[in-house]
């Protein structure tokens, strides 16, 4: 509905077309979680299925009781995959901000995605602790990609406290109901100037290509894919579900009208 | 050597919410092999402060110390 951007319509065919946040590029869109998988094993598959680059992990404190259970770490290659530290069930900035200081010194980077919780059921973002946290954490050098709602006076808030990308819910997380407000996310990417990508709610292959024609420049997801009877080929539905969404934004869709044009010549039909 | 039941010297800390008692001048690098911890899959904090691997070695724990020791799981 909205026009597109100039640097958009700009793009070449023959560039890269990659995501670049906080000046580190990605050639894929997708990033996808390690949560909720049936086994390790699957989860090393279903990423190398997705060509995901980037993976989010979760911060707890270790089980004092189990000697030497398999850790997370074993089973994702670092140098192939870039790892997001999550601030989730975090329910205040402090809590939030404690999170992501840990998560700095566990990992390997400085980047996180900062989750400051504002409801269970729903499990959307307490958006005045978020910004609390993002304006905490941007001051100590972390690059912050905020799990937020789809408000665009929100999402410009994130922006302008430094956050280095913006990442509105499709709908609730594990939801899987795909986007629910097409408008909004439209609103917010024509509002700000760092990356959308759109984080939590997606279900199947369409939603994240319905996110990528808004113009989201990339897509978050855990449970659409962990959750999948197969979740290797849903890997794989999701990777080329972002790349056709990310092609037909580019493409520059046709317009919308509320009759018929026809594609074939009306005249010059035989016995008229 | 750890015990929440011994009587000997040794100063009272908590560990994860846990409270557990450690000999005097334990390291926090000790602590953490005594718990088989591998100190490069965890990150520490003790009373609030995140405690960076270089200072494992050198950070001796007091009595009353409140530890958090977390590791990266599965998440979305």
């Amino acid at each position: 509905m909205l026009p597109s951007r100039e640097e958009e319509k700009a793009t070449p065919n023959d560039r890269t077309d990659a995501l670049v946040i906080a000046g580190r590029e990605f050639r894929s869109r997708l990033i996808v979680g390690t949560g909720k998988y049936p086994s390790f094993q699957v989860m090393k598959e279903a990423h190398e299925a997705s060509g995901a680059e980037m993976v989010t992990v979760a911060v707890r404190r270790v089980d004092l009781n189990a000697r030497g259970p398999e850790n997370l770490l074993d089973h994702i290659d670092t140098r192939r995959y870039f790892i997001l530290p999550n601030t989730a069930a975090c329910y205040t900035a402090d809590e939030a901000v404690r999170t992501a200081r840990l998560g700095r010194e566990a990992g390997l980077s400085n980047w996180v995605k900062l989750e400051v919780i504002g409801d269970e059921k729903t499990l959307y973002p307490d958006t005045e602790g978020l910004l609390a946290a993002t304006r905490t954490l941007v001051k100590e050098g972390f690059i912050i990609l905020p799990y937020t709602n789809d408000d665009l006076v929100v999402a410009r808030k994130l922006e302008d406290a430094g956050a280095a990308a913006v990442m509105p819910l499709a709908a609730p997380i594990g939801s899987g109901l795909g986007v629910q407000n097409r408008l909004n996310l439209e609103l917010i990417r024509a509002a700000i100037r760092v990356p959308m990508i759109v984080d939590a709610g997606v279900g199947t292959a369409s939603d994240a290509a319905v996110a990528m024609e808004l113009g989201a420049e990339g897509v978050l997801m855990n449970t659409a894919i962990a959750a999948a009877r197969e979740p290797v080929r849903m890997a794989r539905a999701m990777k080329l579900g972002v790349e056709a969404g990310r092609e037909a934004f580019l493409a520059g869709r046709m317009a919308r009208k509320p009759y018929a044009t026809a594609s074939s010549p009306q005249d010059g039909v035989v016995g008229r | 050597m750890t015990s929440t039941t011994a009587q000997g010297p040794g100063i009272d800390i908590s560990v994860n919410g846990r409270a557990l008692r450690v000999p005097t001048g334990s390291t926090l690098a000790k602590l953490l092999e005594s718990l088989g911890l591998d100190r490069a899959r965890v990150a520490v904090e003790v009373n609030l402060r995140v405690v960076p691997r270089a200072e494992h070695e050198t950070l001796r724990l007091n009595h009353g110390d409140k530890l958090e020791v977390v590791t990266f799981v599965g998440g979305g």
